[in-house]
């Protein structure tokens, strides 16, 4: 798409995948896996914001909180009940992990809604690390907790039994795209979302179409920020819920 | 199509910018999916997710924790202090009530008592006057009765004299038992 876009001669120009492309912060030259990239810088940013709001604006420790104070704790309360509403009271003390992860995926959306940024969140190679690590782990505290009887989650035993079997094998070729759908689903949003706004951006250079175009990326990034919160929402709830069938299997 | 361009690329040797981009610095195929940069983006999430737990975990949420478990133990002291506080108003009110109540009962003890007394003194008062009063018109009763008797005797003593003088008078000689005893049958008559 990108190479026929830029056949000479024609005033319109797509490239709305080349804000998805890794650079070296530094120079030129192949991106080794150490490089400082803008992956580094981006996430970085993440790391300097959730900082800035979690440790320096909660350092009053005030009992009436300030403005940043009360968005930490407002942060805080909203994953603590999502754990202890959908996982129980047992699910708690994987708080700073889910927590970890709510945060990375909130503060790489936003950011990445900044013009010229980089999304951190827009590649699959981000979000498959977050999807997989969730399901191992999950898998790992399932056999722990219950031992074997951990996968009497794929045995359905108020069912029928001549269709338990085929359940089963239902159960577990879904429990194994669990961390498939569940890093696509993140990285697709939010790259498909960028995409379309550098589309709409392309045909801002036809004077014509121009307003209907700048029109149509207001409206776009006004979706955009919600579905910025809604994928970090998401991931998170989703991740409770595997937890939730880890720690306590019966269905 | 993404092959297709990256086997034409390829022939102008973009090894310095990696196989995923092309001479005019944009991308071929999807980004997402360039192998190159797959162990670079990996290697920095698993940093980056390090350094937020360790935040996060040393210090941020431990933080807040605190911060939140302190104040819901504010708002309950706060709360248990005003329940405190309103149970000493209600007794408060209480014993101003019961002190009201008493003073009341005090008040209409003191006015009984008193109109009692003052009833007693007017009775002992009434009934000396009444006695007294009897006394004199007993007196004044034996007095003019003393005086009534006195009268009639005066009259009878009169009318003895008169009768006796008028038959002296008239030439006539009468004994005096006579005219007494006719005298004083008709005053009584």
């Amino acid at each position: 798409m990108a190479a026929e876009a830029q056949s000479e001669g024609s005033s319109l120009v797509f490239h709305p995948l080349d804000q998805f492309i890794v650079k070296p912060l530094f120079g030129e030259g192949p991106v080794q896996w150490y490089t400082p990239t803008n992956v580094t810088l981006w996430m970085a940013l993440a790391v300097l914001a959730i900082v800035a709001i979690f440790v320096i604006g909660t350092r009053g420790r005030a009992i009436i909180p300030t403005r940043v104070q009360s968005v930490a704790e407002v942060l805080y309360g909203f994953i603590y009940k999502m754990i202890e509403d959908v996982t129980g009271h047992d699910g708690v003390k994987f708080f700073p992990y889910i927590m970890t992860l709510f945060l990375f995926i909130l503060f790489g959306n936003y950011l990445g809604l900044l013009p010229k940024s980089f999304t951190t969140t827009s590649h699959i190679a981000v979000t498959a690390v977050l999807g997989f690590g969730v399901f191992f782990a999950v898998t790992i505290i399932g056999f722990i907790k219950n031992g074997p009887s951990f996968l009497g989650l794929f045995w359905m035993s108020d069912a029928p039994l001549i269709l338990r079997p085929i359940i089963a094998v239902i159960e577990v070729i879904s429990y194994f795209v669990r961390p498939v759908s569940h890093s696509i689903r993140l990285a697709g949003n939010i790259m498909a979302g960028h995409a379309v706004m550098k589309v709409f951006a392309g045909f801002a250079a036809i004077a014509a179409i121009s307003p209907v175009s700048v029109a149509a990326i207001v409206a776009i990034y006004g979706l955009e920020v919600l579905v910025a919160f809604i994928q970090a929402y998401v991931f998170t709830i989703l991740t409770c819920v595997y937890l939730k069938d880890a720690l306590h299997p019966g269905h | 199509m993404a092959t297709e361009t990256t086997a034409h690329d390829a022939a102008h040797g973009v090894a310095e910018l990696g196989a995923c981009v092309n001479d005019h610095g944009s991308a071929i195929g999807m980004p997402q999916l360039c192998a190159d940069w797959i162990p670079n983006q990996i290697f920095w999430l698993v940093v980056t997710l390090l350094v937020i737990f360790f935040v996060l975990s040393r210090i941020a949420l431990p933080r807040i924790g605190a911060v939140l478990a302190e104040r819901r133990g504010t708002i309950t002291n706060d709360l248990a202090a005003a329940e405190d506080l309103k149970q000493k108003a209600l007794a408060a009110e209480t014993a101003y009530n019961d002190a009201l109540a008493q003073a009341k009962a005090e008040a209409n003890r003191i006015v009984a008592e008193t109109k009692a007394a003052i009833k007693a003194d007017l009775d002992k008062a009434t009934a000396e006057a009444d006695a007294k009063i009897s006394a004199q018109s007993a007196e004044s009763e034996a007095r003019i009765s003393e005086i009534r008797a006195g009268a009639a005797e005066a009259v009878a003593e009169v009318a003895k004299e008169t009768a006796k003088e008028l038959v002296a008078a008239l030439g006539g000689k009468a004994d005096a038992r006579s005219i007494t005893s006719a005298v004083s049958s008709r005053v009584k008559g």
